[in-house]
């Protein structure tokens, strides 16, 4: 078979923050540098995120990186990777200053400086209670940030490929990385993209559940295309449900709302998070938050005439602060709730939102696996940033604001180890395999050519369904095992998925089987992981590992202190340890999270 | 739960196989959870995978899934189908060259949204911190920085139809005030000398279909009018 090739030094696939951050440095450091991008760069999904992105600025009170990290060890419930988590917190100044700079328009105090508002486990002094930290652009913040980098980017001449998907990996016998092939949306044409060196930044794949707050364009493409290129997926059995997804539409409602005053409350008008944090209270960390709010609804307390979501009230608010910090709240609750916010609360129910693992990498961005008794060998030319990515820095379970924080943090640093590997290498590219192209050709034929198929809306329906019922807020450990064996017969009706649109103008039809051969990757390395994960941590939690004196909320350090590493060949996991030691302060050590 | 049945008219041109495009008829049956058009469209294209649209965030911040609605432009994913008369006249955005169905080549819209360097410029040493803006100088941006690049005002202004080429259109106007109204830019100037032009600027009649589209509520007109001002302040 033969295929279009086009040169490159770099490949950064996905233009969402994470890609954009790591193109600004590409093309600022004269890289001939090609972006694929499924949608036009400001349609991604980083356009969605509204409260904020955490930066220990101390523009109102007293803050420190070294409590932000604390707070996001602690979030993580300690799976976070203390190194990562460290350099992170260290380098937010820094990067948000940087997108000020870039032209963001960040709400600002009276002194002019930055405003910051309260979010979820952000505290002052290790814990003690919460602090201003998410610098915020009204409840706008994604798409101002994304704006602002997708104009940085047009100024400093970043080539896109807008409305290209891309669909593998190529690597060499070394295991190497030296390119992409992607498909052009318009023309149907597929191109392999021959590059030094191959960024992704393809964002979450949060479609893999029914209810999600997620785009339809978040299809886990990355660890899709990485887990068929034989790069393990890193901690895939934490989701985070964000608690306030408006019920029924499952649109997001951002964490910002309880920073600004709003407050959770069941049928009988309850502020229940008193009960379940004392301390934070609506400001807990987001599992805690969610996994409350289940309680209430499966204990009968939930609000409407089945009783089965909770209730966001800000009307004690004034008005003004609404109409000024909340504007597009109030939008989506009118779009979507069908209710005023500023008149009446808001139905919410935990919606799943955020995938905390990914393709593993270390804090520089550099795509790791094991080799030998080496737990993290860097993949040459391969790297990846951003939600598509496992740093890890939010281990189990993520912090509001901070997946902000990481798409910059990691997307500028993955930027800037790549741009180095390609100057320290500058001699010819590596050559491409004599069979570079076939696989994604072959896959392509065979769903042209596919008969008597499987329909991939339904298909993708089953999929999402049985990962809700399956692998939700709470987890089961019946309901793990038989949703195993459920999503293994999704897989084999993925893989025979038959399409009626054969046309090679825009197909949308084949793109969307496409994106369900990634969906089905995540899905399965998600109810793998999930099921052999036998403790409870962060956002995971089953039923047969309860809270008891013994192990505290499940949690189980001796065995399950590790992440898992899922390989798609054959269903099979491994686990590596969790780096507890960071790059310059003292060990963060375990002990039992309350709020 | 109650579902019912709605018709729609649905422009259709597929280029690999129709010699023009045709208007098709079609009918979904929605049921109570179906509150938007996209919901409506993604059960259509359950049925008939053919159908072509773009959409992304389904929530209206992302801009992707624009198109002409009962004869208005708007996005399909805040429109409530209960507010649609039956049939749903479903067309392109009007103005840009066809892709296919109801997916338009947008290459137009962007090429003068990139016309007015969409970016900030500040030609001095970026301080430590942040550059100083107070709340007031901040609030100017409001109504101006939301913008989601949809294109529903640009492709319902007769003077982006007649000159696409030479008209800015009322988006790029927008974002071209969108800088010019922050602090923190420098290049006012510039930016003025850029739209200054018979067309760029100008073919702006004030028919102010924009404004009226617009699915952020926001104003491009007024922003144009305040571009108007200054080029007028600064000839006297």
């Amino acid at each position: 078979m033969s295929i279009p090739i086009r040169k490159f030094d770099a490949v950064i696939v996905g233009a969402g923050g994470a890609g954009l951050r790591a193109a600004i440095q590409s093309s600022e450091a004269g890289l001939k540098t090609a972006v694929l991008s499924k949608v036009f760069p400001t349609r991604s999904h980083t356009v969605a995120a509204q409260g904020g992105v955490a930066a220990s600025l101390g523009n109102s009170e007293e803050d420190h990186w070294h409590w932000h990290m604390y707070d996001t060890v602690k979030g993580s419930d300690w799976l976070g990777d203390q190194d990562a988590i460290e350099f992170m917190c260290r380098k937010a100044n820094e990067c948000v200053i940087e997108l000020e700079h870039y032209g963001m328009p960040f709400d600002r105090l009276d002194n002019g400086r930055i405003y910051q508002r309260p979010f979820g486990g952000h505290m002052s002094n290790f814990g003690e209670k919460p602090v201003r930290r998410s610098c915020a652009a009204a409840d706008r913040t994604g798409h101002a940030m994304l704006h602002a980098m997708y104009q940085r980017n047009v100024k400093v001449n970043t080539q896109f490929f807008v409305e290209w998907m891309a669909l593998d990996i190529v690597r060499d016998a070394e295991g190497a990385v030296v390119g992409v092939t992607a498909i052009e949306m318009e023309s149907g044409e597929i191109v392999l993209f021959h590059a030094k060196a191959v960024l992704f930044a393809t964002g979450g794949a949060g479609r893999i559940f029914y209810s999600s707050t997620n785009a339809f364009i978040n299809t886990g493409d990355g660890p899709g295309m990485a887990a068929r290129a034989g790069i393990p997926l890193e901690d895939m059995e934490f989701w985070q449900f964000h608690p306030t997804g408006v019920a029924g539409a499952g649109v997001l409602i951002t964490e910002g709302v309880r920073g600004e005053g709003g407050i959770l409350r069941n049928d009988a008008g309850e502020r229940f998070m008193e009960r379940y944090a004392p301390n934070a209270k609506d400001l807990a960390s987001r599992d805690v938050v969610s996994r409350a709010m289940v309680t209430e609804i499966n204990e009968g307390r939930g609000c409407g005439p089945n009783k089965d979501f909770v209730l966001l009230d800000i009307t004690h608010l004034p008005p003004e602060t609404i109409l000024k910090r909340l504007p597009g709240i109030r939008e989506i609750s009118i779009q979507f709730a069908g209710i005023d916010p500023i008149k009446e609360p808001i139905p919410v129910v935990p919606t799943c939102h955020y995938q905390m693992g990914g393709i593993p990498t270390n804090y520089l961005g550099e795509v790791v696996v094991p080799q030998g008794d080496n737990v993290g060998v860097p993949v040459s030319g391969f790297y990846a940033a951003g939600e598509c990515a496992c740093a890890s820095v939010h281990g189990a379970n993520r912090l509001g604001t901070n997946s902000l924080l990481d798409l910059l943090v990691f997307g500028k640093s993955a930027g800037t180890t790549m741009v180095e590997f390609i100057k320290n290498h500058p001699a010819a590219h590596r050559p491409l395999p004599a069979d570079a192209g076939d696989y994604s050709l072959a896959r392509v034929d065979r769903l042209n050519n596919q008969k008597d198929g499987a329909d991939v809306h339904a298909t993708r329906l089953a999929m999402q369904r049985t990962m809700q019922n399956h692998c939700g807020v709470f987890r089961f450990k019946d309901l793990l095992a038989q949703g195993v064996s459920k999503i293994m017969d999704v897989a084999a009706d993925v893989a025979r998925t038959e399409i009626k649109d054969k046309s090679q103008v825009f197909n949308t039809a084949r793109l969307e089987a496409l994106e369900l051969e990634n969906l089905i990757e995540v899905a399965k390395a998600t109810i793998v992981s999930a099921n052999a994960r036998t403790e409870s941590r962060g956002a995971h939690v089953r039923d047969d590992a309860p809270d008891t004196a013994e192990r505290p909320d499940g949690r189980d350090d001796k065995n399950w202190l590790k992440h898992t590493l899922w390989h798609r060949d054959g269903n099979r996991l491994e686990y590596k340890p969790v780096i507890l030691k960071p790059l310059s302060v003292d060990t963060i050590a375990l002990k039992k999270r309350a709020y | 739960m109650s579902s019912r049945t709605v018709e729609f008219s649905i422009y259709r041109y597929n280029p690999d196989k129709d010699d023009k495009p045709y208007m098709q008829t079609l009918s979904v049956e929605l049921d109570s959870t179906d509150r938007k058009l996209l919901d409506a469209l993604v059960k259509l294209k359950a049925k008939d995978d053919t159908l072509s649209f773009r959409r992304s965030c389904r929530e209206g911040v992302c801009g992707s899934d624009a198109m002409n609605i009962n004869g208005k432009n708007g996005l399909a994913c805040l429109t409530d189908m209960e507010k649609l008369e039956s049939p749903v006249v479903l067309r392109p955005l009007p103005g840009l060259p066809v892709v296919r169905d109801l997916i338009v080549d947008m290459t137009q819209f962007f090429k003068q949204y990139h016309s007015i360097k969409p970016y900030l410029i500040n030609n001095e040493p970026p301080p430590e911190r942040e550059r100083l803006q107070s709340p007031e100088e901040r609030d100017e941006l409001n109504g101006l920085y939301e913008c989601i690049l949809c294109a529903c005002c640009s492709t319902s202004c007769p003077s982006f139809w007649w000159n696409p080429d030479k008209f800015v259109g009322p988006a790029g106007l927008l974002a071209a005030y969108r800088f010019i109204a922050d602090t923190r830019d420098q290049a006012t100037s510039e930016r003025l000398d850029n739209l200054e032009d018979p067309y760029r600027l100008f073919r702006c009649h004030t028919i102010m279909n924009c404004v009226d589209v617009c699915p952020k509520s926001l104003n491009p007109t007024r922003a144009i009018g305040k571009i108007k001002d200054m080029m007028v302040r600064r000839a006297i």
